[in-house]
């Protein structure tokens, strides 16, 4: 028999177009228009709760039927008034630029930048376990412990003014790494699997924080408050716009680890390997491929990578360790990672529009009274929005996409 | 040699099986774990207790109490003895898999009362009565936490989000009830908010297919930060309107609450606690005596096959999402109505997470869940009951709240054995 | 109760899965309908039981159109299934499992005794005989497909399909089987029965309808020759033959001594099995799907640690390697599930074909990927191996199945080897990359690799190997020389060994009346039988 192969009539043809530049454009475009729907309805949403919770807004819902237009200017106000001083507090204040002190116009930059910064290496280090095929929720607990790491050597070693900081640096990444893979050992030796790990890490290393924060030696002197010594100059990452501001270099370490991420996914074998595991563990196990111990090398570099946001909150932003030094960037850090697609720089982007948001937030609450927990809301409706790509599509009226959680979905059992 | 005797026999007689009891790995790593905690219970708790008997107060009926006095290393050393001998017989011999659970189960109550002789050895009283009252009550929110998600997770749908349910049944809860100064419409608003998040969470995880575990915690964000907003412009500046709901008085039952010991603390609490009994006996029945319980576990195991017999898969996954939920956010009822008498942002503070980890503890079963629950209740109570006792050594209260959050991680390591969770669990159904 | 199908049609995307089938099921007859894989059967029954709805056609029961939304309707309406993978709940027992979706109840609580005799009485009065409190996991498969049946049969069905129900039972189940169908046809109920096996369909139908790529080709009486049918099926003249030429065998690659691989609840799955494969020979292991011929070479290839026993390549002792270690050795494997095992879906073809590779030069250099080279790669291998593809870079969950397979091929066959093990390489395969996958299998044989092929189709079997041993309950049975007759090692397959057996072959070939192997023949096949 001598015929050419005859395709089967039964498979069902591919429904995704030809391959190559003009459809990964096209992908980004529909991507990113979906995001900017996305982040618009949350605002809505947003709007929606900020009217709620304005007193003027809720006496003039009152007397709604009576005489309606109150209600919607209140309403109006209200949220506007709240909407432009996120806008101020997160990019720039307009009334600051006749002023020419560079110092005032940048500080809304420099505020959105440096809350981007542990959002970014939380997002890097979430995402990079999903491409591997784990759920890294033990972000909160990984940059505590680099955090106590990295704090403990700033504080209680003295070294020489750029050693210093390098080397508490490296503890706190280190922290991070040995937290990470605990859970990532666990799951490769005995099949555990991550989610309740790194939750009970969590968990467990607050508890030891808290634990530490009342130990002499730890705690700061007169030992009445639950915070630690104060972290040596010499440990301090440096600021990047002038003493003034307070973005210091963990942003541009954060932009690094972003570069190096991507190359290590896309360009190394390392990379090959994760991604392989985390698309099909059986076919990469069946190449020869060692599943378990991949395992464990992602959960210590994605540790490591939220080791990284520890550090830049206590050798950058805050001066001494307090209970709350992850400031919830765990699982902020999922919301940016789902936002990034699970993409280095989509993550960098993701993480600067949630930081912008936080800055900007605390200038709404400081302005307007409005409580900063509307960021929050904002940030988890645009993911939902957005994990439910159909959702936004037939609001608005899209072409079909691959969902962005789709193939992750997954057990329990693995 | 013809295999053409009676299809039957020949068919039942599988393979031959080469007989392993319990495979030896884990025989040895429980067996020693026994007897290293029971040596660690013969020289802490043994040795290291103070010269001096533990007496433990307990409480014939609420105004009689009396005094069990026992000499305090003597006790905690045999104890101790207790578990390493069991240990012993784990490494040596082994026991049947079954009963194992029960050797551990054991082990763990003598080591704990190993540790309250030893904590008590310094002179002061243990009031058990006390202690397992206030077990029971810190044990209330996870059991109800835990039987949401044992609904949920049943039928295949995984729920990280019983933090987010808990805290918006405590949230609505104490708002309904403060703006209708009544109790009965805060659980029922709770009851409602509960449900809401559940549907949420259905909606994403069955219509939209998103991933439960990261719908699971995103949805937990949200809850957080819409009940932190309201409870920032509405609740806080204006407390006498929005949160002062009250609390639900307590209802010693007749003749159960008269009961020694056991009376005042399973039958003098409020009638949220007796619900909550009541609670777990109907989803016990419910699961494995009704046909609703038939098709949910079906639904959860195999859904093409629950499909193929007419059974809606999504529409059963759908009610049982909402009812898990709706059971969660009647435990958060529980935390402002039935025990706090107010809101706080984040007042659930990782009880959900409790929950959940009691539900993988118990192995998704009822009864494992419920019995987690109580066991994590009790660590809770006995955190806060250990700073009242001088111990002779104080324990950082730190390491005790570790407690429940370290058990299961061990338990999902497998040292209590392989978890298995329903086989569809987490996977959405597609036709 | 008749059972009518008149032009229905079903659609997928631009894929006409069904087109305008017409099909009739009387009481009291067995209706077989015959296809290869991929002509539309399953999507067929799936529109007949209500899973799928058809863009055109209508279904009608006693003359009356009827319109199922799900399969409660056309459960209600007397229609059972089968199901070829059973629709079981390993956990829950026979009882729960028959009594599902239509529980009996009483005071609101599942009423227990009744379900459980409603099971005993259904289970007596067809003769099917199951132990109804046994969990269904637990069960051999033939008796698992009698519960699956007797799902069906509790809710009065009055036709029932089954779907492919022979693929998983051995010659003596599948005899079993008939005669439960038989009956049933006498008992006056309808069956359609659904096959691509040629045998099975003329000993059992009344009726035969062949379907070819989504259409209805011809119907033909269980008289016609497998010949003729096949040629319906397929759509030419099929020569049943693999061109092969003569082995020329040297000295043995592979030796596995006393091997016995267990689970982990510590059932034996392979018992002892000692066999040795020379270079430039094909060993073929037939068998039917769970006898332990999975285990085996997933234990060859360091999948699966072996309980004892010892596997040596050329030598080389590699019963404990990792499968790293075991691929670099030089054995090429071709998985049975390639898009579960051999496949990363989402990944490129490029990315696939340097699956086991990518870390050794030229393709990876320590931490760094050469690109370039995989590129370089997937171009060459793309051409030689004919692969359809819209691009290398196209994942490779986009490709059709026989074209996958010819991407885990390629990639096996791109290193030097010294033993290709090649599990079900044809499974749900066109006949033209059967063909394509047959050629190239020889060919690494013609180049002196020593060959492991594990199938449980006969045909591919007795076409190419040199040599056949049959797997039964983890043992071999038997080793016979390629020429050995479909009957004799039908036998083998079923547990009896050919001495007692009485003069089981009648038609022509070469039959073996000792168990020992006698060295290697030429590729004569018989070409009366067709499955």
């Amino acid at each position: 028999m001598t015929q050419a192969p005859v395709d089967e009539a039964a498979q069902p043809a591919p429904s995704s177009p030809a391959p190559g530049a003009p459809r990964r454009r096209r992908t980004a475009l529909n991507t990113a228009l979906v995001t900017a729907l996305a982040l618009l309805s949350a605002l809505v949403v947003g709007a929606v709760l900020i009217a709620i919770g304005d007193e003027k807004t809720r006496g003039a819902l009152g007397y709604f039927f009576a005489y309606p237009w109150d209600a919607f200017s209140f309403g109006w106000h209200a949220v506007s008034a709240a909407y432009v001083a996120l806008f101020q507090g997160a990019i720039v204040d307009p009334s600051t630029l006749s002023s020419g002190d560079l110092g005032r116009i940048l500080a809304p930059i420099s505020e959105t930048l440096l809350d981007a910064t542990p959002l970014i290496c939380a997002g890097l280090s979430v995402g990079l376990a999903f491409r591997a095929g784990l759920f890294n929720i033990g972000g909160q607990g990984q940059i505590i412990i680099a955090a106590i790491f990295a704090g403990y050597v700033g504080f209680a070693v003295h070294l020489p003014i750029v050693l210093h900081v390098v080397v508490a640096t490296i503890a706190g990444v280190v922290g991070g790494a040995l937290w990470g893979g605990l859970a990532g050992w666990l799951k490769a030796r005995t099949g555990a699997h991550e989610v309740i790990s790194t939750i009970m890490l969590n968990y467990i290393a607050y508890f030891l924080l808290l634990y530490l924060l009342s130990v002499p030696g730890f705690q700061a002197p007169p030992y009445g408050q639950a915070i630690s010594n104060n972290v040596h100059a010499t440990a301090r990452l440096p600021h990047l716009l002038g003493s003034g501001l307070r973005l210091h270099f963990g942003f541009v370490l954060a932009l690094l680890a972003a570069a190096g991420t991507w190359w290590l996914l896309n360009r190394s074998t390392l990379g090959f390997r994760l991604r392989a595991v985390g698309a099909n563990s059986a076919a990469a196990r069946t190449a020869g491929m060692p599943v378990e111990s991949s395992y464990t090398v992602v959960m210590l570099l994605s540790g490591a990578l939220a080791g990284l946001a520890g550090i830049s909150q206590i050798l950058g932003t805050n001066p001494a360790i307090t209970g709350d030094i992850d400031a919830g960037f765990g699982f902020d850090a999922i919301t940016v990672a789902l936002l990034g697609r699970a993409n280095p720089w989509g993550i960098v982007l993701a993480g600067i529009l949630f930081g912008g948001l936080h800055a900007g937030g605390l200038q709404m609450q400081a302005s307007t009274g409005t409580p900063v927990d509307l960021v929050v809301v904002v940030q988890a409706m645009i993911v939902l929005f957005i994990a439910a790509p159909q959702l936004v599509r037939s609001v608005f009226r899209l072409r079909p996409e691959q969902a962005v959680g789709q193939n992750l979905a997954k057990g329990w059992n693995g | 040699m013809s295999i053409a005797e009676s299809p039957q026999q020949e068919q039942i007689i599988v393979r031959e099986v080469v007989e392993p009891p319990v495979s030896t790995r884990r025989r040895v790593t429980t067996g020693s774990l026994l007897v290293v905690a029971g040596l660690l219970a013969v020289l802490a708790f043994g040795v290291g207790a103070d010269k001096g008997s533990a007496v433990f107060g307990l409480n014939a009926a609420s105004d009689t109490p009396f005094d069990v006095t026992v000499p305090a290393g003597l006790t905690a050393g045999l104890l101790g003895l207790v578990v390493v001998a069991l240990g012993v017989y784990q490494l040596v011999r082994g026991f049947p898999r079954r009963q194992t659970r029960w050797v551990v189960a054991g082990a763990l109550v003598s080591l704990v009362v190993a540790f309250l002789c030893w904590a008590a050895s310094a002179g002061s009283t243990v009031q058990i009565t006390g202690l397992l009252q206030q077990s029971i009550l810190s044990a209330v929110p996870l059991v109800l936490g835990a039987l949401g998600g044992i609904l949920c997770e049943r039928s295949g749908v995984i729920n990280v989000a019983i933090e987010g349910q808990m805290l918006s049944g405590a949230f609505a809860g104490a708002l309904f009830a403060s703006v209708a100064h009544n109790l009965g419409v805060g659980v029922l608003a709770a009851v409602l908010a509960g449900g809401l998040v559940g549907a949420l969470l259905a909606v994403f995880a069955i219509r939209y297919l998103v991933n439960q575990v990261i719908l699971g915690v995103v949805i937990n964000l949200l809850a957080l930060g819409l009940t932190g907003f309201i409870y920032d412009a509405l609740m806080q500046p204006h407390a006498d309107q929005y949160n002062s709901p009250g609390v639900f008085s307590a209802v010693p039952i007749p003749l159960l609450g008269d009961i020694p010991v056991v009376g005042p603390v399973l039958f003098q609490a409020n009638v949220l606690v007796y619900a909550t009994y009541v609670l777990v006996v109907v989803v016990n029945v419910a699961l494995f005596r009704t046909r609703w319980g038939l098709r949910t576990r079906a639904v959860g195991e195999h859904p093409k096959a629950a499909d193929t017999v007419g059974i809606k898969v999504l529409r059963i996954r759908f009610v049982d999402t909402v009812l898990g939920g709706c059971v969660a956010g009647f435990a958060g009822a529980y935390l402002t109505l039935g025990a706090v008498g107010a809101f706080g942002k984040n007042m659930t503070s990782g009880r959900g997470f409790i929950a959940l980890a009691a539900v993988i503890f118990g192995r998704w079963s009822p009864n494992g869940a419920v019995g987690a629950a109580l066991l994590f209740g009790f660590a809770d109570a006995l955190q806060t009951g250990l700073t009242i006792i001088q111990a002779p050594v104080q324990i950082p209260s730190n390491f005790l709240a570790m407690a429940p959050y370290l058990a299961t991680l061990f338990v999902v390591a497998g040292l209590g054995g392989r978890v298995r969770a329903p086989a569809a669990d987490g996977e959405p159904y597609v036709k | 109760m008749k059972l009518e199908l008149r032009g229905i049609t079903k659609r997928f995307g631009s894929l006409v899965a069904n087109h305008g089938i017409d099909l009739v099921v009387e009481p009291g007859e067995v209706h077989c309908l015959l296809g290869e894989n991929g002509a539309g059967k399953s999507t067929l029954m799936n529109v007949l039981y209500g899973l799928y709805q058809p863009d055109e056609g209508e279904i009608l029961v006693d003359g009356r159109a009827v319109h199922f939304d799900g399969p409660g309707d056309a459960l209600a309406a007397g229609i059972g299934m089968v199901h070829q993978h059973f629709m079981l709940i390993p956990v829950f027992t026979v009882t729960e499992n028959v009594v599902l979706g239509h529980e009996e109840v009483a005071g609101g609580l599942l009423d227990r005794r009744r379900a459980r005799d409603q099971v005993v009485e259904v289970s007596r009065r067809y003769r099917l005989d199951v132990p109804p409190d046994a969990l269904v996991g637990d069960l051999p498969v033939g008796v698992q497909q009698r519960v699956e049946i007797l799902k069906a049969l509790a809710r009065d069905a009055k036709v029932l399909i089954l779907d492919e129900p022979t693929a998983v039972l051995t010659p003596q189940e599948v005899d079993e089987l008939l005669d439960i169908v038989r009956r049933l046809r006498d008992g006056g109920t309808g069956v359609l029965f659904i096959s691509h096996k040629l045998r099975e369909v003329k000993a059992l139908a009344d009726r035969i309808t062949v379907l070819r790529r989504g259409k209805i080709v011809g119907t033909a009486s269980p008289d016609a020759s497998a010949a003729e049918l096949a040629a319906l099926m397929v759509g030419r003249q099929v020569k049943l033959e693999v061109d092969k030429g003569v082995a020329r065998p040297g000295e043995p690659v592979l030796q596995v001594e006393d091997l016995r691989v267990l689970d982990p609840s510590g059932t034996v799955l392979v018992d002892d099995v000692s066999l040795s494969v020379r270079a430039g020979e094909i060993y073929a292991i037939a068998g039917v799907q769970g006898n332990g011929q999975t285990e085996l070479t997933e234990a060859l290839v360091g999948l699966v640690r072996p309980d004892s026993g010892r596997i040596v390549l050329d030598g080389k002792d590699i019963t404990r390697s990792d499968t790293d270690d075991v691929l670099g050795a030089g054995v090429g494997y071709v998985p049975e599930d390639r898009m579960h095992d051999g496949l990363v879906g989402p990944f490129s073809v490029a990315e696939n074909l340097v699956l086991d590779l990518y870390d050794q030069p030229p393709y990876g250099r320590g931490l760094t990927l050469n690109m370039g080279a995989v590129q370089r790669n997937a171009t060459e291998r793309v051409a030689e191996f004919d692969v359809r593809t819209s691009g290398v870079d196209a994942a490779a969950s986009t490709l059709s199945g026989g074209n996958q397979q010819k991407v885990v091929l390629a990639r096996e066959l791109s290193r030097p080897l010294r033993l290709l093990v090649v599990a079900q390489p044809t499974r749900g395969l066109d006949v033209g990359s059967m063909e394509f996958v047959h050629r190239r299998i020889v060919r690494e044989r013609d180049r002196g690799t020593a060959v492991v092929l594990v199938s449980t189709e006969l045909d591919e079997v007795i076409g190419l190997a040199d040599r056949i041993a049959v797997m039964y309950r983890g043992r071999i049975i038997d080793e016979l020389p390629g020429g050995a007759s479909p009957e004799d090692i039908g036998l083998l397959m079923a547990g009896q060994s050919l001495e007692s057996a009485p003069a089981a072959s009648t038609s022509a070939g070469t039959t073996s009346a000792t168990s020992t192997p006698t060295g290697t023949s030429a590729g004569n096949v018989p070409t009366g039988e067709a499955s």
